[in-house]
């Protein structure tokens, strides 16, 4: 049981730095929100794994992973509400060209 | 056999992953996410955590991955490839990432879980009597979020409405 939890871990570190390459790489503003997803699902991996390998008699990491997941819909929701308002203006949504937010 | 299968799930969501945020085109990356997150989806169920799966393919792939497809139709030209990364800023990408997984391995490294073999009981009776418990369980933040997701909701038809006054400057 307990390398199955490393097994796991492994791969949720791997999963989140593919999202932290995605960050640092795109210029896009959609391209960074889905890495922005990738590293919030790998942290959820971890949440879920621990409960059920470490603390099976509880459930508080299935409750945390739900938390996470209702915050990350809205969270897309109104980046996607600011993104589409600044295509409005700008038809552009590059974050290198949009440099009204600077300010 | 089952490591097997978790191998090949792993393998799954990292190849996808690495595309979902490599591919050139910004539709073909949604629905690479798409993918990964339907991978991750297999990973809750060969853990045997169906309510979590549920709610991953539910929420995820039904709902965000969705509505990021649909933003990507509103905002981008067909057939039009994102800017290519320098040379420069993606060696030092790598470099930071090689650096974070280096971090979080001598981390991991460290420890040694003792795991136990009990059966997680997650139906969904048990999830909401826990959750919704006054004594030791999460009730007020459950009331936080909703009304979290009732702000955010707001908040986001209010940024993305059309104001009148640009319509006439249109």
């Amino acid at each position: 049981m307990p390398e199955v939890l490393q097994k796991i871990l492994w791969l949720s570190t791997a999963l989140f730095f593919i999202g932290v390459y995605g960050m640092l790489t795109r210029r896009n503003m959609l391209a960074i929100l889905m890495s922005l997803e990738l590293m919030l699902n790998s942290v959820n991996i971890n949440f879920v794994a621990f409960n059920k390998y470490l603390h099976p008699e509880k459930l508080d990491g299935i409750f945390f992973f739900l938390f996470i997941v209702t915050i990350a819909a809205a969270e897309a929701a109104v980046a996607i509400a600011i993104i589409i308002h600044l295509y409005r203006y700008h038809k552009n949504i590059d974050v290198g060209e949009t440099e009204e937010f600077k300010y | 056999m089952d490591s097997i299968i978790f191998y090949c799930i792993a393998l799954f969501i990292l190849i996808s992953g690495l595309l979902a945020v490599t591919a050139r085109h910004i539709f073909r990356a949604a629905i690479w996410l798409l993918f990964t997150l339907m991978g991750i989806a297999a990973l809750y169920f060969w853990m045997n955590v169906f309510f979590v799966a549920a709610v991953q393919i539910i929420i995820y792939v039904g709902g965000i991955v969705v509505l990021i497809i649909f933003s990507i139709f509103l905002t981008q030209q067909a057939g039009q490839k994102m800017a290519v990364t320098s040379a420069k800023q993606s060696v030092f990408s790598v470099a930071a990432v090689l650096f974070g997984i280096a971090f979080i391995a001598s981390i991991i490294g460290r420890f040694y879980f003792v795991g136990r073999s009990e059966t997680l009981n997650d139906s969904v009776n048990t999830i909401g009597t826990q959750l919704m418990s006054f004594t030791n369980g999460y009730a007020l933040p459950f009331e936080l979020v909703s009304l979290l997701l009732l702000a955010a909701m707001v908040g986001s038809i209010l940024i993305a409405m059309k104001h009148k006054t640009e319509n006439k400057n249109n």
